[in-house]
């Protein structure tokens, strides 16, 4: 039996896609003191981090925001449009959530409807047929989990978010910027080059809602949190993402400028270097990116297959 | 006492039939394809169970039966997560949640993939990505239509966000089908939540569903308790989806191999001559 390890690569190499150029971390040892993966849950919840509409004011200029998802409605957990990053056009699409009560409120806490699913689709779309390269922000405690949005076709439209991604023939860029929460962050996070900022997280289920489950306890999520190692550090290591965005001292909260800054850098060089490829070459390195997560074992050499009965062979069957 | 209470697993003899609690001869329930002869209950059944009655018979060749989960976070909870694969090995008899293979239907050859709930909740973890996934380059390779059969609670916590990009590969893999012009059929069985509706679940050319499935993207428990809303009758059930517009048919199980033999012909990729040639 031999580990058959697809997909991670072991820590200090680069995956072939990040050259570290100072903008990101690609090596954990790089990083100096970890947080917890619970205190990294909760500053990736602060209410006073910078978000997605903090951040695009900060990194792009001229930002105008597009509405609608021409079909049902205009979501506000899903903000995008056309921006200009140092002087080059770009769409952007990012998850809202609110700064305070009233803005969690009306932006639904940053948990999109599928028509904000659709609305992304909608922009993915367009940067497609213009060659705009594509910027995404997630930051999404999931999707929202209600019967209208059930009625609505929830999972079909991050499926085909998901789809519209993996083929989508421009560069795409995707920032994990505070919270990453299951299919609904990864709605937006099928890009070429996958980013996070250093104290935020990324998770297939919230940490409370894995305690509910296997400590059938909701209040064991400090717990879950650590063995879901959905903290920066660990998705580099795990290669979920291929670098992470060093934060201002204490967290992004702290400065919202330093953090804009070192976003747009980090966005800045990875386009540069995207761009410069053939749409081919990106779109094969994309599918070669998630193609390789995950780890199984296999056994060495594959099994033969059991031999067909003469007359199945001859008659091709 | 042989008329136990034990709902969907079957005493040695008996089942009970959880929707009009008919007890039925367990062997009377296998002929009839695990389902109720009273009132259509389609009872769940295993991978093999399935493959069996989809398929010309004998013509099932299994690939990539030897892969196995690993445990990458060193996750445990109320167990390690090796030993949780050893449980569910020995409950379900496969390996992990989803058998794949090349076989016929209706004499036409298609690349299938059965998800089996009985192995850990038919999670999707690294090993179900990647048998699908290469189910699914294997269909692109051969130009041969692919079948997914799903039966998942969704992602497989214990593999953390591994398991969730498993849903982006497999999707990936579905978009060089879609782009060859190879068909690609999702067939939705009870239960099918979560990631695995939220990727490949939803993306078949042609989507199809059991009856009374539960198909949704959270379960009904997580919407109630998070809304805290009565939820409408029939909510999350197959033809309550069909009814907004998200499956194409409900089909019996006594007629799906019929319904799939139907479809696969119809779209089978044609080369060349794009004249009707049925």
């Amino acid at each position: 039996m031999k580990d058959l390890l697809l997909g991670t690569r072991p820590p200090g190499s680069d995956n072939g896609y990040v050259p570290p150029d100072g903008t990101v971390i690609v090596d954990p040892a790089e990083l100096g003191s970890r947080v917890s993966p619970w205190e990294a849950v909760k500053l990736a919840r602060d209410l006073h981090r910078p978000h997605a509409v903090e951040l695009i004011e900060r990194i792009f200029a001229r930002f105008q925001e597009l509405h609608g998802d021409r079909a049902f409605r205009d979501d506000p957990a899903v903000v995008g449009g056309i921006a200009e990053l140092d002087g080059r056009a770009v769409v952007v699409v990012g998850q809202q959530r609110g700064a305070s009560t009233e803005e969690n409120i009306q932006r639904n806490f940053g948990m999109a409807h599928p028509e904000g699913y659709r609305k992304a689709i909608r922009l993915y779309r367009l940067a497609e047929r213009f060659h705009l390269p594509l910027v995404t922000l997630i930051d999404t405690p999931g999707a929202y989990p209600g019967p209208e949005a059930e009625e609505r076709g929830q999972a079909e439209a991050i499926a085909k978010c998901i789809e519209t991604l993996t083929r989508l023939r421009t560069p795409v860029v995707a920032v994990v910027i505070g919270e990453g929460g299951s299919g609904g962050a990864l709605a937006l996070g099928v890009g070429d080059v996958v980013l996070a900022l250093e104290n935020a997280i990324y998770s297939v289920i919230s940490p409370e809602g894995a305690a509910a489950i296997l400590f059938r306890s909701a209040s064991e999520a400090e717990r879950a949190a650590r063995a879901l190692r959905l903290a920066g550090p660990d998705l580099l290591e795990l290669g979920i993402v291929d670098g992470l965005v060093p934060e201002p001292r204490g967290g992004a909260q702290n400065d919202h400028d330093a953090t804009a800054a070192n976003v747009k850098a980090a966005v800045l060089a990875q386009l540069d270097r995207l761009s410069r490829l053939p749409i081919a070459d990106l779109l094969a390195a994309r599918y070669e990116r998630f193609r390789r997560i995950g780890v199984v074992v296999e056994p060495e050499g594959e099994p033969v297959a059991p031999r067909r009965p003469w007359w199945r062979r001859v008659l091709g069957r | 006492m042989p008329f136990g209470r034990r709902k969907e697993l079957p005493s040695h003899l008996w089942t009970q039939c959880p929707d009009c609690g008919e007890m039925l001869f367990n062997k009377q329930l296998a002929r009839n394809m695990s389902v109720c002869p009273k009132c259509g209950h389609h009872f769940k059944i295993g991978a093999r169970e399935r493959i069996e009655l989809l398929v010309d018979r004998g013509s099932f060749v299994e690939h990539d039966a030897d892969l196995t989960s690993a445990d990458p976070l060193g996750f445990v909870d109320s167990k390690p997560y090796p030993q949780r694969i050893e449980a569910a090995k020995l409950k379900s008899g496969a390996r992990d949640a989803v058998i794949t293979g090349s076989a016929r239907i209706g004499q036409g050859a298609v690349e299938l993939a059965v998800m089996d709930f009985e192995f850990i909740g038919g999670s999707m973890g690294s090993v179900v990505g990647e048998k699908i996934t290469r189910a699914a380059e294997r269909a692109l390779a051969a130009g041969a239509p692919l079948v997914i059969v799903s039966a998942s609670g969704g992602a497989r916590m214990q593999e953390g966000t591994l398991a969730l990009m498993q849903m982006a590969k497999i999707v990936a893999a579905l978009g060089r089908l879609a782009d060859a012009g190879v068909p690609y059929i999702s067939v939705l069985t009870d239960p099918t939540t979560g990631g695995v509706l939220a990727s490949y679940g939803s993306l078949g050319d042609i989507v199809l569903a059991e009856p009374k499935a539960l198909i949704g993207f959270s379960g009904a428990r997580v919407t109630d308790q998070t809304i805290g809303e009565r939820l409408p009758a029939g909510f999350q059930r197959a033809e309550f989806v069909m009814a907004h517009g998200f499956v194409d048919q409900v089909v019996p199980r006594s007629q799906l191999r019929d319904r799939l033999a139907f479809f696969l012909g119809a779209l089978r990729p044609r080369t060349g001559d794009l004249r009707w040639s049925l």
